[in-house]
């Protein structure tokens, strides 16, 4: 392979060995000018690994609740109690979001200043109980973490508590990025640092359950930071070894202006592109095309990604947040964006068994 | 299913091939062309692309141009399949300006910095050439720093028909009011059969090639434009980019090649077509046009057409140029496709992919780099 950029050519060596990069390389991933060279050393990764299949799943975003006692800097999507816009939903309004093809749920909320740890068990055993073939993917570490913070419930306990209940894989949002520098300067120091984060995912891959894995870049962070948390999830696989899917979040600019512009679609293939090759250890990487738009999210179907997660009918939080994207997208518009990057689309479930090859 | 390596040898053969080619001034072959328009891996063809961009102009520029893209008319005869923009005359929307209807759209543009203005409309067969010579003349009078980038191919036949003059003739008449350039538009695929299905009416490939070569040679300057994603076959493309090559061997004027997406909303075609092409097409025909067209200098990303996503990444697919501001557009509107742009928007996301913006010309020379 040729690269404009000749400093590629010792990554490319390691990728063809299948050997582990390093901070350097992958600083030079994010630096270099070269996107399409990082972009076909992604490719190949991914074609090795999952050749030409593109996974997506029929799923539900809901959210419990936008109250949250928290200020993050970055978030659109927070209200205060009472404030205008703040919804509070309650088990039955949320077992009723649930259509009737939907394969998985993915439940993320606020983090409500007076709700006990009860309620949340109660959404999952309800839904559990009306929908038990749907899969439940709920709680970020963040709410874990909060859990304890409110209530003085162990991750641990809470974990194996909402287990019982039906909950089946977490998602992966809540780590940002990881530094302590950016969680001062944007505000979420009141939430799990990296190290709460990855031990929180940690005890639930102990407990047997799944979870994905976030970074949320494009705002102030350095590129040396996305690679630091980068290595940490890589880290944290070598450990407990239990994620499924690395999901990159673009931050959307939205209302709350951290920055001038989106950082660009060109951004965002890199950034793809070098999460799947410094995750050796990591079984998919996410074109997330709710916050990616569909060409960006199509095209990074080269750059690396197998994945373009669902057809999220009620996405509130990135909405909200000013996504330009239309929030419901059938399975057809799924199909185009996978067939137009030539690619086979494979309907998966929450754990990745393959339902149907279409 | 394919689990495995991509890039196969026999793959890395051809592309080392086409490469070697590329940069060495050898002609790819129709062979190899369509190879690269289907099966060749996406992303080997955009780093050739760029590689053979880089090599033809080094500097890490990308141009663009201050335009606006109004219509005079709507009224048009030729009841082209793709098209939701025309009007039959007699229409209850059929409408057409006066020369100081349209001049009014002219002093728009340049009061917003337009250093072009490509002016194009349906063909109507109540004009007369005076009205077109009167808006070139007028433009060149009043605003003489806008380039009148006016009237396509087929509109210069139906001018050449309505006034009972050669196409020659016609285009001599232009150049006299003070024309120097004209825009590519209406060529859509350069095939007899594509051209027989979607636009019966506008003649085959040659019509629209003639009006070229019969510009070139009196020293115009043009675009080719190309429409796929419709009901054309790989070959149709590679006779379209083939007819464009051997009449730039032959006449040499054309400035760019731009190519887009069929947009089908309310067009007689939009049944016939399944799926709306999207960007990884988009990037393939333009990184292929690159490579393939080894004689026409400017390939033009279109964000416009394609998304500002799609025009973006574009730039590292061998394209040197983001298009135009295209202050006003109406054609793509009638098919409920609409984009806008600012100058400010242009300059941010060209550099944000890493090159340095520069405002040209209606012919691509450099007015200032931002």
């Amino acid at each position: 392979m040729r690269f404009s950029d000749r400093n590629l050519e010792p990554v490319w060596e390691k990728v063809q060995a299948g050997e582990r990069l390093s901070r350097d390389d992958g600083l030079r991933l994010l630096e270099t000018d070269d996107l399409l060279g990082v972009g076909r050393m992604a490719d190949h990764v991914k074609s090795r690994r999952e050749g030409d299949r593109v996974y997506f799943v029929i799923n539900r975003y809901i959210s419990p609740t936008n109250v949250c006692v928290l200020s993050c800097a970055f978030c659109g999507f927070a209200r205060k109690k009472g404030a205008d816009g703040a919804f509070e939903y309650t088990v039955e309004d949320i077992v009723g979001m649930v259509g009737a093809e939907v394969r998985e749920v993915h439940i993320v909320g606020g983090h409500h200043p007076d709700w006990p740890f009860e309620y949340y068990e109660r959404v999952i055993a309800a839904l559990h109980t009306a929908r038990p073939e749907v899969q439940i993917k709920a709680f970020t570490a963040a709410e874990i973490d909060y859990f304890w913070r409110r209530s003085r419930i162990e991750p641990k306990e809470a974990l194996t508590r909402l287990k019982a209940a039906g909950l089946q894989t977490m998602p992966g949002g809540g780590a940002e990025v990881f530094s302590t520098r950016v969680a001062k300067l944007l505000r979420y120091t009141g939430k799990a640092d990296a190290e709460r984060w990855c031990e929180i995912h940690g005890i639930a891959h102990a407990l047997g359950i799944k979870t994905n894995a976030t970074m949320l870049y494009g705002h102030v962070e350095t590129l040396a930071e996305r690679v630091d948390h980068l290595l940490r999830l890589r880290a944290q696989q070598d450990a407990s070894g239990g994620f499924l899917t690395f999901i990159p979040l673009p931050y959307q600019v939205g209302t709350t202006r951290l920055v001038e512009r989106p950082t660009p679609p060109t951004d965002n293939l890199r950034t793809i592109a070098a999460a799947r090759l410094l995750l050796d250890n990591f079984p998919h990487v996410e074109a997330y095309w709710v916050l990616l738009g569909e060409a960006t999210a199509s095209v990074a179907l080269h750059f690396g990604a197998d994945d373009v997660n669902g057809t999220l009918e009620d996405e509130r939080v990135q909405h909200m947040a000013g996504a330009q994207t239309p929030a419901g997208l059938a399975r057809e518009q799924l199909f185009r964006m996978i067939k137009d990057a030539g690619k086979v689309p494979v309907e998966r479930d929450a754990l990745y068994n393959v339902l149907q090859v279409w | 299913m394919n689990v495995g390596v991509r890039v196969c040898e026999p793959v890395l053969a051809m592309l080392a091939e086409i490469r070697d080619k590329a940069l060495n001034g050898k002609r790819l072959g129709r062979d190899e062309g369509r190879w690269l328009l289907t099966e060749a891996p996406l992303l080997e063809v955009g780093a050739l692309a760029s590689e053979v961009r880089f090599a033809r102009i080094p500097d890490k520029v990308v141009t663009f141009v201050i335009d606006s893209n109004p219509n005079y008319t709507n009224v048009c005869v030729t009841d082209c399949q793709f098209c939701a923009f025309y009007r039959k005359p007699g229409d209850p929307e059929a409408y057409t300006l006066t020369v100081e209807e349209v001049l009014a759209k002219v002093a728009f543009a340049a009061g917003k910095g337009a250093t072009t203005v490509l002016l194009q409309g349906g063909h109507n067969p109540a004009l007369p050439l005076e009205y077109y010579t009167t808006l070139v003349r007028e433009t060149r009078r009043r605003f003489p720093q806008v380039t009148p980038h006016f009237f396509t191919a087929s509109e210069i036949q139906t001018i050449a028909e309505v006034s009972r003059l050669t196409v020659g003739g016609v285009l001599d008449r232009l150049w006299e009011a003070g024309q120097r350039t004209l825009p590519g538009g209406g060529a859509e695929v350069l095939s007899e059969r594509v051209r027989k299905r979607i636009a019966p009416k506008k003649g085959g490939p040659s019509a629209w090639l003639e009006v070229h070569r019969a510009a070139h040679r009196r020293g115009f300057k043009s675009t080719a434009t190309m429409m796929y994603g419709h009901v054309e076959q790989p070959d149709d493309l590679l006779d379209h980019l083939d007819a464009i090559r051997e009449l730039q061997d032959e006449a040499g004027g054309f400035t760019a090649f731009v190519p887009w997406s069929f947009k089908p909303g309310h067009t007689l075609l939009e049944k016939w077509v399944k799926q709306v092409k999207g960007p990884n097409v988009y990037l393939r025909m333009l990184a292929a046009a690159r490579l393939y067209l080894d004689n026409v200098p400017h390939i033009q990303a279109s964000w416009f057409s394609e998304g500002k996503p799609t025009g973006q990444i574009a730039l590292h697919f061998g394209a040197d140029d983001w298009g135009g501001t295209l202050f006003e557009e109406n054609v793509h509107k009638a098919a409920d496709y609409v984009n806008t742009i600012t100058v400010e928007e242009i300059t941010a996301l060209i550099r944000e992919a890493g090159f340095t913006p520069a405002q040209r010309t209606t012919t691509y020379e450099i007015l200032r780099t931002c």
